[in-house]
């Protein structure tokens, strides 16, 4: 009996760790970012890419591959404001469609989505800076 | 016999219940202008009603093959209208539509009908690109298109509002409804595409018409 209930409060303190240390891994600033960046996200491009990023078919990439939007970050502000062509390879599957991009996005809104996607679909602990965005948007190709 | 009336009412609770629970009891209704045509049957005068219907139509589908009313003969089918570049509604509503061609698929007594409102760009090949990428890969579920009068007429018929219009997204603007045709070619429902609730439903009252037609 005894070692039941030490199994039982062992698990007890390790999902409170779990929780508690999740909850920790986003500033709150990161969260915020996040938070209004989900509100663009539902706007501007939740349908194509899914409510979970989990994109359609082989129309629109999911949005839910951590090498790619890792690869990418720098490149993320551009095909958000300017969209893009021509293949890509997204979680080892090649997508090849015309994306409209959002010239109407300012640098912060942009900061805000990207945050969302990349804390939300991806593994990223921080959020974009406004003037991180638009370093990026003065090297856009 | 000073027990009849409850007698009687619990008879009246049981079959209420019977019958409203029973899933056959449902039906779902029709929609349109009905119009009465009196006539002679056996000798009698009597009124029949004449419901709204979809007309024949002739389109190019995605393999470039004329495609008509014979093709959805004894089977239900969904309608919608759509254009495969589209910003806006379309891809919400394609793929909540997936959902039901994959919970239908191979089933003979249900058919799925999307058709182009892009008669510019999108040609029998675009459709068949973008019906492979969206993961149909069967005869189930048809992309039509053709002349902007044919396409946007039916759309009428279809009662979804279509309208080229350069000052929206995409250059189309149109409603993303989700419309049952019966095997007699009546509307039995319409669905928002693009509202999680109203596609839930879609997918319970095909179950329902599906019963009907058994």
């Amino acid at each position: 009996m005894t070692s039941r209930y030490f199994l039982g409060s062992i698990s007890i303190v390790i999902t409170l760790y779990c929780l508690f240390s999740c909850n920790m891994e986003l500033s709150v600033e990161t969260m915020q970012y996040a938070t209004n960046g989900q509100k663009l996200y539902v706007t501007h491009c939740q349908n194509c890419h899914g409510n979970k990023g989990e994109g359609l078919g082989k129309l629109y990439p999911p949005l839910t591959d951590v090498n790619f939007l890792n690869e990418n970050r720098n490149k993320l502000a551009c095909i958000v404001k300017n969209g893009m062509s021509g293949e890509i390879t997204v979680n080892n599957i090649k997508f090849n469609q015309l994306m409209p991009g959002v010239p109407e996005l300012t640098s912060i809104d942009i900061a805000y989505v990207l945050t969302y996607v990349t804390t939300y679909f991806g593994d990223s602990k921080t959020h974009f800076k406004k003037e991180e965005i638009e370093e990026y948007l003065r090297n856009c190709n | 016999m000073k027990h009849l009336p409850a007698v009687l009412c619990a008879a009246i609770l049981c079959s209420y219940v019977l019958i409203s629970c029973s899933p056959s009891s449902r039906k779902l209704p029709i929609y349109g202008e009905r119009t009465p045509v009196e006539k002679e049957v056996d000798g009698k005068q009597v009124v029949d009603t004449l419901y709204h219907t979809i007309p024949n139509f002739s389109l190019l589908n995605q393999d470039s093959v004329m495609l008509s009313q014979d093709f959805f003969k004894d089977k239900i089918y969904v309608a919608n209208f759509f254009f495969t570049h589209c910003p806006s509604i379309c891809p919400t509503m394609q793929r909540n539509l997936l959902k039901a061609y994959e919970k239908y698929k191979g089933n003979e007594k249900i058919a799925f009908l999307s058709h182009s409102i892009d008669f510019k760009y999108d040609q029998p090949s675009v459709l068949k690109d973008y019906a492979n990428k969206l993961g149909v890969d069967n005869e189930q579920w048809q992309f039509v298109t053709g002349s902007k009068a044919d396409v946007y007429g039916l759309a009428e018929k279809y009662m979804v509002y279509t309208k080229e219009d350069a000052n929206v997204a995409g250059g189309y603007d149109h409603q993303g409804y989700l419309v049952i045709i019966d095997p007699e070619k009546r509307i039995r429902g319409a669905y928002d595409g693009t509202d999680d609730e109203q596609v839930k439903k879609l997918l319970e009252d095909l179950d329902v018409i599906l019963a009907e037609y058994k």
